[in-house]
């Protein structure tokens, strides 16, 4: 095949700029490093490797390798009927998998041109707020915990604990609820729910008080994170940075407002935060206050809950139409979305997973040169990825 | 196209329902002025989703003119679609129950139509009105090839690589095609219908035969 | 603590010099495994256990009093390992050094009027540029660990030693003014002998006049220990425990027990020249019952200190390297600088 040749050509091109490099450095006498931060390394959470070439401590050049967890499920659901595909999209972002749920069964239900009843929705909307804060609310300590300070995390674990906690009083499952069911939610929600949710929302705004004077206030923690890896907004657009990451850098774009998909946001009195810094501190000042606006979102979510069924009616088997439909969500790490090609039949044709955290991750390359050893923890930490959405 | 205060801005999400129809018609009319050629259909789901299908040559062109005309910033995700039916059925079977591979269904492409068997797949979005747009574009059976949108959109980098390696496409002049999921000796293009998922060849699937029937359903 | 020499003075028995040694080099080659196991125990497990709200280790003896115990145990089981490409004599020498730069210090911190196992005139001095000497012993490790994280710790942490070395000595300078002297067991007397501007109620202890010393020395030692907001050298998020990251076994005990032995020389240290040592204000110094009182106090003390020095630990994110060279060279020095002049200056006038 030719391409094959055009490949091989491309690698000794490429080997060959590595040589000249090498030879540009001998010439002027110091000698770059590669430092190969991962697979296994405290700051990549999970096994993202970056090989990263260092002069001192300074990058010249550094390149994220993911893939030690692919598992391709757009593969393994071309063989699964739509409710089997959500237990393994449930293991994409694994901290707040509910929301990994939400725009599969959306984009089905778009398909399928069947509504889930209010309540159901309402219900999705709730779940999908909790899972929100269970998966921010550990970003929060954990960024602390990258740079430096130890003791954020266990706070942030913590009060997390209480979000999990009603979770699974719902849905039976701490981290993968594998709930929401095409056409509405699987079981109404439990007696006593409502309260103790709204306690647990309480909980959560006092920590993201404790938070923002711990974490936020702390200068040391500003001057970390201040005027690091800064994303102009136009950049960001391009490489389809999503999500908090693009809202830090002033762009007023959140698809719970914004997108057309049948979740009850357009009901709920909420704001959309944003900074204009566009720096690893204005990503992590977005986070918290989205954090918090979303236990206020839970809270009237709670208080407006519609009666009635959680189940629209939908065969037993499903057999989804043919055609082809494209659902986004707001999901903790950005735009999460799916692109299901259905042929009529049992299985989905093909399922293009749209993960937040691969398109965040992109902008590494771009944004790492040229800052020192240290920062990349930053920047890593504040772009914020969890593996299984990089790899799926 | 950015904005930089929340509060201000309207929630438009209401108002959007009735009118996104003609925006959308707008929008496809202005690709085909702008691709004139190149633009070859185009498909509407009123409230919901725009389709075009461009030519292969004028693929970059479609994602300048989406980018500079219809205002896509942003780059959503790139993919392909291979139409191929799948040679093995669903692999609800053991390979054993159903040892011989089934005769191919006939090829039937999705929304805007297609003749060939793999199709890219670009997804840009507006974020100042709030639509987004998907472009397809035909690769021709014998040649796989496309240009490379890295120049138009940097974070086309990634996703083409993605594609390269699981359908085996080959992008013109992108800088470093290499796996990204993979490791560097796998053979074969795993998103591919005829590639096998041998987890599924080797044993069935316990799946959707088993159905239970709810207490006093019986089964039609 | 320094039981042996405590008992020469009281019974009054004429022990020969080898005899006094040899129970002095034991003394403190008990004092440092227990030190580190008491800072260990208390604040690295239990208190910032508490401050991180969990409990911490329960199960090895009454609220896991025992677990560091097990730990060590643990650490002498494990197989030595020596990386393929390591400098093997110097890789194997680093602990050491660093061990016995923490075992040096120990030697001139007084307990008591005789509990002490060297009176030396330049004493604060010599703990100082003793102290100093485990820059060399981690950039021994981190140089022949042969591993790039190492060696870049162990350059984060010369370049960070080298720069705090000055604060820290500038900081005592104010101590030493006051007091007129070098010798610590001379500046605990000064202490408990001295008034503040005629009041001797309390003596003087120097944390009172020298409280910008006290800072400085403060933050200064928290670099020296490569302990956050200071631990670049060690960052476990970006370094992965920097020159400590190939050692196993008894190796990383050395550094674990020279880490925390070094933090309790520091708060020593800084109960001594700051917080009036061994000594109380009232009574007469000279008694022989402070050779057993002394060392309570003392510890009594260097626990405040130590407290003070953890705290730090568990509360702040890290600095870059680069904000941590500006505090030192454009802050830290500066003050200290200022403090010796006004300290100076008082002299002088009163």
């Amino acid at each position: 095949m030719t391409a094959v040749g055009a490949d091989r050509r491309q690698q000794l091109a490429y080997v060959a700029t590595q040589a000249a490099d090498a030879r540009l450095n001998v010439e002027i006498e110091t000698e770059g490093m590669t430092l190969n931060i991962g697979p296994q390394h405290p700051a990549t959470h999970g096994t993202l490797r970056l090989v990263a070439r260092l002069d001192g401590e300074q990058v010249v050049e550094a390149e994220p390798i993911m893939g030690y967890m692919h598992r391709g499920y757009e593969k393994l659901a071309e063989v699964r009927t739509y409710p089997q595909v959500t237990t393994l999209i449930n293991r994409i972002d694994w901290l707040g998998s509910f929301a990994n749920e939400v725009p599969f069964i959306l984009a089905a239900e778009k398909l399928m041109e069947v509504e889930a009843p209010p309540r159901a929705q309402w219900i999705r909307t709730v779940l999908f707020e909790l899972s929100r804060i269970a998966n921010i609310t550990l970003f929060l300590g954990d960024m602390a915990v990258q740079l430096g300070a130890i003791t954020p995390v266990f706070m942030a674990f913590r009060d997390r604990e209480f979000v999990l906690n009603q979770i699974e009083a719902v849905t039976g499952g701490r981290f993968h609820p594998n709930f929401d069911r095409i056409g509405g939610v699987k079981d109404d929600l439990p007696k006593g729910w409502i309260e103790d949710t709204k306690q647990a929302m309480e909980k959560i705004r006092d920590f993201c008080d404790e938070f923002e004077d711990l974490v936020l206030g702390n200068e040391i923690f500003q001057s970390r994170s201040r005027g690091i890896g800064i994303v102009p907004p136009a950049i960001g657009l391009s490489y389809g940075l999503s999500g908090a990451n693009i809202r830090a850098s002033g762009v007023d774009w959140d698809l719970r407002r914004d997108g057309h998909e049948a979740l009850v946001y357009d009901q709920l009195d909420w704001k959309v935060w944003t900074h204009p810094d566009g720096d690893s501190f204005a990503r992590y000042w977005v986070r918290l206050q989205e954090t918090r606006e979303a236990t206020h979102m839970v809270d009237q979510l709670l208080d407006g809950l519609p009666a009635g069924p959680i189940m629209a009616k939908v065969p037993r088997i499903i057999k989804v139409p043919a055609g082809e439909a494209y659902a986004a969500t707001e999901n903790p790490l950005g735009e999460m979305g799916y692109y299901i090609v259905s042929k009529g039949d049992l299985v989905p044709f093909r399922v293009k997973i749209r993960s937040a955290s691969f398109s965040n991750i992109s902008i590494t390359p771009w944004l790492l040169k040229g800052v020192y050893v240290p920062d990349i923890i930053t920047i890593l930490a504040s772009l914020y990825f969890i593996l299984g959405d990089i790899d799926r | 196209m950015t904005q930089l205060s929340s509060t201000e801005i309207e929630n438009d999400v209401a108002e959007a329902g009735p009118q996104p129809d003609k925006r959308r018609e707008a929008w496809a009319g202005q690709l085909a002025e702008a691709l004139d050629d190149g633009f070859v259909a185009h498909h509407i789901i009123a409230g919901s989703d725009l389709w075009v299908r461009v030519t292969r040559d004028s693929w970059t062109d479609a994602a300048i003119a989406a980018r500079d005309l219809l205002g896509c910033q942003f780059f959503d995700w790139l993919s392909a679609i291979d139409w191929l039916p799948s040679p093995y059925g669903r692999d609800m079977d053991a390979q054993e129950d159903n040892p011989q591979p089934k005769a191919a269904d006939p090829m039937e492409q999705g929304h805007a139509g297609g003749q060939t068997r793999f199709q890219m797949v670009v997804r840009l979005y507006s974020i100042a009105e709030h639509l987004g747009i998907t472009i397809k574009a035909d690769l021709p059976n014998d040649d796989l090839r496309i240009d490379s949108l890295i120049q138009v959109y940097a974070g086309a980098n990634w996703h083409e690589r993605e594609a390269w390696e699981m359908f085996g496409i080959h992008f013109n002049s992108h800088p470093d095609l290499r796996h990204i999921y993979l490791p560097g000796e796998f053979e074969g293009n795993p998103l591919r219908k005829d590639f096998p998922l041998l987890a599924r060849r080797v044993k069935p699937w316990p799946g959707i035969v088993d159905v239970e029937l709810f207490p006093g359903e019986e089964s039609s | 603590m320094n039981a042996g020499v405590a008992m020469s003075g009281l019974l009054a028995v004429e022990v020969p010099y080898w005899a006094t040694a040899i129970i002095k080099m034991g003394v403190i080659a008990l004092v440092i495994p227990t030190a580190a196991l008491v800072l260990g125990y208390v604040f690295l497990m239990k208190i910032m256990s508490f401050m991180q709200s969990r409990l911490g280790p329960m199960e090895a003896g009454p609220y896991g009093t025992l677990q560091l115990l097990a730990d060590g145990l643990k650490f002498l089981q494990k197989e030595d390992i020596f990386p393929e490409k390591a400098d093997r004599t110097v890789f194997a020498l680093a602990p050491l050094v660093v061990l016995v730069s923490t075992f040096l210090i120990y030697v001139v911190i007084p307990t008591g009027p005789d509990a002490v196992v060297a009176q030396l005139d330049v004493g604060i001095f010599y703990a100082l540029a003793v102290s100093s000497l485990s820059v060399v012993g981690i950039l021994m490790a981190g140089w022949a660990s042969a591993n790039k994280y190492a060696l870049m710790g162990g350059l984060r942490a010369a370049g960070q030693l080298i720069a705090y070395e000055l604060p820290l000595v500038l900081a005592v300078m104010g101590v030493v003014i006051q007091a007129g002297t070098l010798d610590l067991q001379k500046i605990v007397t000064a202490q408990a002998t001295g008034e503040i501007f005629g009041w001797d109620g309390i003596g003087n202890p120097f944390i009172l006049t020298q409280f910008v010393g006290f800072f400085i020395f403060l933050v200064a030692v928290q670099a020296e220990l490569t302990q956050p907001p200071f631990d670049m050298p060690v960052a476990e998020s970006e370094i992965v425990g920097g020159y400590q990251v190939e050692y196993t076994g008894f190796r990383f005990l050395f550094f674990f027990m020279g880490e925390f032995g070094t933090a309790f020389a520091f708060a020593a240290l800084a109960a001594v020249m700051f917080l009036g040592g061994w000594a109380l204000p009232w009574g007469d110094l000279e008694h022989w019952a402070f050779n057993i009182v002394g060392p309570v106090i003392m510890l009594v003390k260097v626990m405040a200190v130590a407290a003070l020095i953890f705290w730090f630990r568990f509360t702040y994110p890290r600095l870059r390297e680069d904000q941590l060279q500006r505090l030192a060279w454009k802050f830290l020095i500066p003050l200290s600088l200022l403090n010796i002049v006004v300290t100076g200056v008082f002299k002088v006038i009163l």
